[in-house]
């Protein structure tokens, strides 16, 4: 069933047209600034993008921070919360369990299929990036200080260590595997949500609400007691592998609260699929 | 094949199917038959493992379901609903996916068998065109062709013959027909009656989720004792058989209390001419129709004034 689930997700046109869109997004922007040379200023406008004029080899870490706060959340949304109910729609899942495929290992198979898809959109935006920063910007070294990153030469102030190119795809490894770990936590929200409702377009569009929610209380300052709890609280964690040292303690804790979310959401979605009348 | 005792569904307040005790035994052509909404769907979904019953028990090859379903469904071919498929995908891929789901057969004979599926249904040629562009009638013989996959020993299909022409509709028959001679129980249900009639031995009729009749096709439509006459010298016929004729139609008369022969002797005797003569049956029609209400799908406006629309309201 898993291998029926992969060659369903590679031989979708929707696949491709997203995974398509995520990486288009990284490469305009990377135009835009190899052209014009005006990258936004340290500490303004989306993490890295001040450095990736010094060193190009940044940019699939740069790229991830393009597409991460709507692009990919949106594209992780539609593809997880078409799993079940999409099956559902199109009239496909009372024969797939007729068949039979047991509930258990449907709603299984689709997870992995979900997993593959995350991956595989996260690691070819960061391929894309590579490329396109790679032939767009220099390579200058750089420096990395507890505050981020800096070309060396433009802020001698402050006190850096040079970051080795090795150091750099470590680190950016690092940032992949937060950011994919992230979506993964939406994902398994959206996959619930997918096991409720017959409509995958609900699924989704409920998984982005929670998210936009979640987003909302995370900067409102009178809802700092649950801030911690919330799903995106940590998503700009990646940043703090660029920092000397790591700053493990974000890193950490959004791992942790990825990990419950999936845990919960799933065993949810299993509890609430496994004994639903299946009428469409 | 397929025994139910006391078979109930509730959805919410809504009893959609009450205490439904089914027998279908191997080897039969059965027809489920009922208007819209009598619960058919609900019935077979509940065969299937689907949804669950709210109380009493289902037990289909000799085990039970939804318990045992992981023994019992490879052995069974469905239609449910209507045929469904992945648009975007040919016809082939489509069976290929079908088969490779839930225990695949074998990676090396697969193609046998979809290619074996697509020749019973009459799609053997379908070449790699998208589902989505196929008419109805060829996406419900894509539907029939999953079914068949397997060769399964009970086949329920809901509606098979669905979309297509009347030659299309022989044509699944005659595949029916055939199939259940090879030993495959044939469960299916239907609105076309006179269809049913021509395949099933056996009937189920559901109406407003209880079944209220379940019985030999055979038996369901013995004479009922008149006869009918179809004669162009009718006027004088019914003038002849005077107090025997119980109605009349054009030249056509129902006529009690006689032997179809003996009738037909005292009429040419007397001179007259006789176009048509057969006993009377009724017909599996008739029959279901005496027996249901009208479906779910019909919605009377309510007799009752206060739940009509007020007056002058916009």
């Amino acid at each position: 069933m898993i291998g029926v689930e992969l060659v369903k997700l590679v031989r979708r046109p929707r696949t491709w047209a997203s995974i398509l869109l995520l990486c288009a997004l990284p490469t305009v922007v990377a135009i835009f600034i190899a052209v014009t040379h005006i990258a936004p200023a340290p500490g303004q406008g989306p993490a890295l993008l001040s450095a990736v004029l010094s060193n190009g080899t940044l940019y699939p870490a740069a790229a991830l921070a393009l597409v991460l706060p709507i692009f990919l959340p949106i594209a992780v949304s539609l593809m997880a919360g078409d799993a079940i109910a999409g099956e559902a729609d199109s009239g496909m899942l009372r024969y797939l369990l007729a068949r039979p495929v047991g509930r258990t290992r449907l709603l299984v198979a689709k997870l992995i299929s979900v997993i593959t898809y995350v991956l595989g959109a996260v690691v070819l935006v960061a391929a894309t990036g590579y490329v396109t920063g790679a032939g767009l910007f220099g390579t200058k070294p750089l420096l990395v200080t507890p505050h981020g990153l800096s070309a060396s030469g433009v802020a001698t102030s402050l006190s850096g260590t040079p970051m080795t190119p090795a150091d750099i795809a470590m680190r950016t490894l690092g940032a992949i595997a937060f950011i994919a770990v992230s979506m993964l936590g939406v994902a398994a929200i959206a996959l619930f949500l997918s096991t409720v409702t017959d409509s995958s377009l609900g699924a989704a569009l409920g998984a982005l609400a929670a998210l936009i929610t979640s987003g909302v209380l995370v900067a409102l300052n009178s809802a700092a007691a649950v801030s911690p709890y919330l799903p995106t609280r940590y998503w700009l964690a990646w940043a703090d592998f660029f920092r000397e040292p790591i700053l493990w303690r974000n890193i950490e804790r959004g791992f942790a609260i990825q990990g419950i979310y999936v845990l919960i959401f799933l065993a949810a979605g299993w509890a609430n699929f496994a004994t639903k009348d299946v009428t469409s | 094949m397929i025994v139910t005792k006391g078979l109930t569904k509730r959805f919410g307040p809504v009893l959609a199917v009450d205490h439904v005790d089914l027998d279908v035994r191997e080897g039969d052509r059965y027809g489920f038959l009922g208007p819209n909404g009598s619960g058919k769907t609900t019935v077979i979904r509940m065969l299937l493992g689907l949804v669950f019953a709210t109380s009493g028990e289902i037990e289909v090859l000799g085990r039970p379901i939804p318990a045992r379903v992981r023994e019992v469904l490879p052995k069974v071919g469905a239609l449910v609903e209507g045929p469904s498929a992945y648009g975007h995908l040919s016809g082939r891929v489509n069976l290929a996916l079908i088969d490779a789901a839930g225990r695949a057969g074998a990676r090396r004979t697969r193609r046998r068998r979809v290619d074996e599926a697509l020749e019973q249904v009459g799609l053997a040629g379908i070449d790699g065109r998208a589902v989505r562009k196929y008419s109805l009638g060829m996406r419900q013989r894509l539907g029939l062709a999953a079914a068949l996959l397997r060769a399964p020993k009970l086949l329920v299909l809901d509606e098979p013959t669905n979309g297509l022409d009347p030659q299309g509709i022989r044509e699944i028959r005659d595949l029916l027909g055939r199939l259940n001679e090879a030993g495959t129980t044939v469960f299916l249900s239907s609105h076309q009656l006179a269809e049913v009639e021509q395949l099933c031995t056996r009937v189920g009729v559901v109406d407003r989720g209880r079944l209220v009749l379940q019985a030999e096709l055979a038996d369901l439509r013995p004479v009922t004792g008149r006869v009918i006459v179809r004669s162009p010298d009718a006027d004088r016929a019914a003038a002849e058989l005077n107090g025997q004729v119980a109605s009349r139609d054009g030249d056509e008369l129902v006529v009690t209390g006689a032997d179809p022969a003996q009738l037909n002797a005292r009429l040419v005797t007397a001179g007259l001419r006789v176009a048509e003569i057969r006993p009377e049956r009724r017909s599996l029609e008739d029959l279901v129709l005496e027996l249901t209400g009208p479906g779910a799908d019909r919605v009377d406006r309510d007799v009752v004034r206060g739940s009509l629309p007020e007056e002058g309201a916009p």
